[in-house]
């Protein structure tokens, strides 16, 4: 199964978000999508996942059409998407929001074996089952975002910005782990990032966004070497 | 001393019906940011379907929950044909906070209308399954009669019932999730739209049971002007703004302190007062604290 | 013509109307006074709500200040009728006044609620004092027509052209103070009450300048009411009254003063349709009772539902949509 996006075009109201985009994310891999402010990465996570709708073009994961149908249904296909800004839902407890990723599966036994694994993965959820989740701090928090998008039992799995607003040791934390359930999990992943250096090195192959389309494409070790990008992005 | 007792009995035999309504109430706000004006008149329609169940089957204990019943199904119609369409054809600009609230007031006024139409605009009656005579300690008769007492039971059954739900089942994580932040739990799989038709249902069906036990409780008149039905909106809703309108268990906290502070006023003061306490109370609670006393979020409340 | 010369628009309408006020039957006249009621207070709603974005139920209540103490006025201090209307509008202006200072804090449904409270309670507090006189209500009787109009000058007649003029003034008012800069503020709370705090608006002081005139107009409004009906009761003023303003400020569409005649003629003409039908096919006593009511919610619903803003604004809209291609 991989990500196969076409000549996606979304308009927000009068403004045209995303032109023409297209690109291509095979199974298993890491694609960074990186670009400034307002380029149109938000748009599109939202667009793939769902929640907002496209103008034209298409967008399949697989066989199932993403551009069709409401985000509860794409979540059955194996589409988790976590959003920008802490996706958490700070009036429940953190057991619940882990919970709550789970309620569509019928195997309630594999359901409760996920939980286990997330726990495994973030040892520090585990220790505030039972806390309202406003009550954690912003690295927890991300880190409940993607355990709870991965209670879903999620094949691909759309990170919004999940750096923002935190501590660079925190950063490195989540981006290492990241990776690492891409390579256990064999998870295809779209990472949407500020943070494009941070981004790039975890990745496979990226994706650089530009007022709404693509400015360039290729394998997260070409874009680093690559003058422009790095000029643009990454500083130096 | 009795006055005293007394003050308390009927404040909270008042307050528990208005906390039935107070919970619709919020329940329908946290679920769909609307405030269902029509929720009084969908009450009073259960209520006179209620009527209907006990002319003919004679039961007052079967009649009961079938309203309950008939009341949910009626309320999920209601969301499922104007709710829907609301959502589908909002519009931005500057009516676009008013039309939902004309759209549930149209639908009172609707409502109304449907059953002067059918049952006529004058009282109907419904006789109380239960006495209501008080009951007697020594020679004193307290304000608690067997019908009181179960309403009271009924009220604190449905309470239970309720936060059960909510809190202890994956029916209520989904109701919770879906009304703190719908979008995530879109993404999360819920099925937001069938998960806001159910909690309409369950404010319907509590709406119809206040309604219901309401009538019975008092004079068991019945009309589709009906005074009491319009204070048990105004009540409700005063309850469920004390309480702050995000939290269930507050809502019924409110509309027990509203309950005492109305029976206090009507006992040791002046039964004319009581509306306009009622309504200093409302004034007070969204001028000073604005999330209610129980509540706990602060900010833009729109 | 309505905008290069408003005045000789409204007195030329006004000439109009006096004329056809002779041609017409009793029933008309009383019909047309409602009318002209109908306008102020329709046009206080779209001041408070499609100006100003506050939504208000309780304009029932507003009405029945208004109309209470233009009663109260003549009755116990022998006031002159046009000073009994100056009472009732200062008094309802108070009353707004009060009103707004709660409101300023308040949005969306809690201002909704609040005023839905009043509109269910004011009448109750009515019956309460016996000065209000209870139940019943007070008498409120502004006197034959004068003697100059001539001996075939009926009572209606008289109470329409009051009406009328009452209406004209305040629509051509109304117009310029909409249009005035307190109009463009209130246009700018409305949108985002937040930017125009930024941009030195006193959006708590403009809303209650809004609640605070629009209270005034449902004062006159409500002092004609009870001038065309001779007395000021509980009843007169229900919580149906709020709910029927408001149907006709939606389908006047609540944006702007344009098209209040719709909402007002609507509000009339239904119950007459529905009046004349019940008759007609001999519909029992319930469905004539209620039939309007049925019809009036369901026109509510389905405007609100679907030209929210109101037919003037869709036609308009339509219209420049077509003009931009």
């Amino acid at each position: 199964m991989s990500l196969v996006v076409k000549d996606l075009v979304v308009d927000h109201g009068a403004i045209r978000a995303i032109s023409a985009v297209s690109f291509t994310v095979e199974t298993g891999k890491l694609s960074a999508v990186i670009g400034a402010n307002g380029a149109g990465k938000s748009t599109l996570l939202r667009t793939l996942s769902g929640l907002n709708k496209a103008t034209e073009g298409s967008a399949h994961w697989g066989e199932h059409n993403l551009l069709n149908g409401k985000p509860e249904s794409h979540v059955r296909q194996g589409v988790s998407h976590v959003s920008e800004g802490k996706s958490v839902v700070a009036e429940l407890t953190v057991a619940e929001n882990l919970d709550l990723g789970a309620l569509w599966r019928r195997n309630r036994r594999e359901a409760t074996e996920s939980k286990e694994q997330v726990i495994q993965l973030f040892p520090r959820l585990g220790e505030r089952l039972s806390q309202r989740a406003d009550t954690l701090s912003g690295g927890e928090r991300q880190m409940l975002a993607i355990g709870r998008a991965l209670m879903s039992k999620p094949q691909l799995l759309l990170l919004d910005e999940p750096s923002l607003g935190l501590a660079p040791l925190v950063i490195e934390q989540i981006f290492q782990t990241i990776r690492s359930i891409v390579d256990s999990m064999n998870l295809t992943v779209v990472l949407v990032e500020q943070n494009a250096m941070g981004a790039l090195k975890i990745a496979d192959t990226a994706v650089v966004l530009n007022l709404g389309r693509v400015a360039a494409t290729g394998s997260a070790a070409e874009l680093i070497a690559d003058p422009a990008v790095r000029a643009a992005y990454l500083g130096y | 001393m009795i006055q005293f007792i007394n003050m308390l009995l009927i404040g909270i035999g008042a307050g528990s019906i208005y906390a039935l309504m107070a919970i619709a109430m919020v329940l329908v706000w946290r679920s769909t940011r609307v405030i269902n004006f029509a929720q009084a008149g969908m009450a009073l329609l259960s209520t006179y379907i209620g009527f209907e169940l006990i002319q003919k089957t004679g039961n007052f204990w079967i009649a009961l929950p079938l309203a309950m019943l008939l009341g949910a199904l009626l309320s999920a119609l209601v969301e499922i044909l104007l709710i829907r369409t609301l959502i589908k054809h909002s519009s931005s600009g500057p009516v676009a906070g008013i039309v939902p609230i004309i759209a549930t007031l149209g639908l009172l006024g609707f409502i109304r209308a449907t059953i002067g139409f059918i049952w006529g605009n004058q009282d109907v009656q419904i006789q109380p399954p239960l006495s209501k005579i008080g009951f007697k300690f020594g020679t004193e008769t307290i304000a608690l009669s067997p019908m009181n007492l179960f309403v009271l039971l009924a009220v604190l059954t449905l309470v239970v019932v309720l936060g059960f739900i909510f809190q202890r089942t994956n029916l209520g994580l989904s109701l919770r999730a879906s009304a703190y932040a719908p979008e995530i739990a879109q993404l999360a799989g819920v099925r937001v739209g069938a998960i806001r038709t159910i909690g309409w249902a369950i404010a319907g069906g509590a709406g119809a049971a206040a309604g219901l036990l309401q009538t019975v409780n008092g004079t068991g008149a019945l009309s589709p002007d009906s005074l009491e039905f319009s204070l048990l909106l105004t009540f409700g809703f005063i309850a469920a703004v004390i309480g702050g309108l995000e939290s269930l268990p507050g809502a019924v906290l409110g509309a027990l302190v509203l309950g005492l502070v109305l029976a206090a006023v009507q006992i040791y003061i002046s039964g004319t007062l009581v509306f306009i306490v009622a309504f200093a109370l409302l004034l007070l609670v969204l001028l000073i604290r604005p999330q209610g006393f129980i509540g706990m979020k602060a900010g833009r409340r729109a | 013509m309505l905008k290069k010369r408003p005045l000789v628009t409204f007195i030329l309408l006004g000439l109009v109307l006096f004329l056809a006020s002779n041609r017409v039957d009793e029933l008309r006249v009383f019909q047309g006074a409602a009318i002209a009621i109908y306008v102020i207070a329709i046009s206080s709603i779209i001041l408070l709500t499609g100006y100003s974005g506050q939504v208000s139920l309780g304009q029932g209540a507003l009405l029945a200040i208004g109309g209470y103490a233009a009663a109260l006025s003549r009755n116990h201090f022998g006031a002159p009728v046009w000073l009994t209307f100056c009472i009732a509008i200062l008094v309802a202006a108070f009353g707004g006044f009060l009103l707004g200072l709660a409101a300023a804090r308040l949005s969306g449904p809690y201002l909704a609620g609040t005023t839905l409270a009043l509109a269910i309670g004011l009448p109750s507090i009515a019956n309460q004092f016996s000065i209000l006189g209870g139940e019943q209500g007070l008498l409120y009787d502004i006197g034959a027509p004068p003697e100059s109009l001539g001996a075939d000058f009926t009572q209606y007649k008289w109470f329409f052209w009051i009406a009328s003029l009452a209406a004209l003034m305040s629509i051509y008012w109304l117009r310029n103070v909409m249009n005035s800069r307190y109009g463009r503020s209130w246009k700018a709370v409305r949108s985002n009450d937040v930017a125009a705090e930024l941009a030195g608006i006193n959006s708590g002081r403009n809303k209650v300048l809004a609640f605070t005139i629009s209270a005034g107009i449902a004062g006159l409004a409500g002092a004609l009411l009870a001038m065309t009906i001779s007395t000021v009761s509980p009843g007169a003023f229900p919580l149906a009254l709020s709910f029927s303003l408001a149907t006709g400020a939606v389908l006047s569409g609540v944006t702007t003063l344009g098209g209040v005649m719709i909402g007002a003629v609507t509000l009339v003409a239904i119950p007459e349709i529905v009046g004349s039908a019940v008759s007609r096919f001999e519909f029992s006593e319930m469905v004539a009772n209620n039939l309007p009511g049925l019809v009036v919610s369901a026109l509510l619903i389905l405007t609100v539902l679907f030209v929210p803003n109101g037919p003037v604004e869709q036609m308009r809209a339509r219209h420049e949509k077509r003009a931009e291609r």
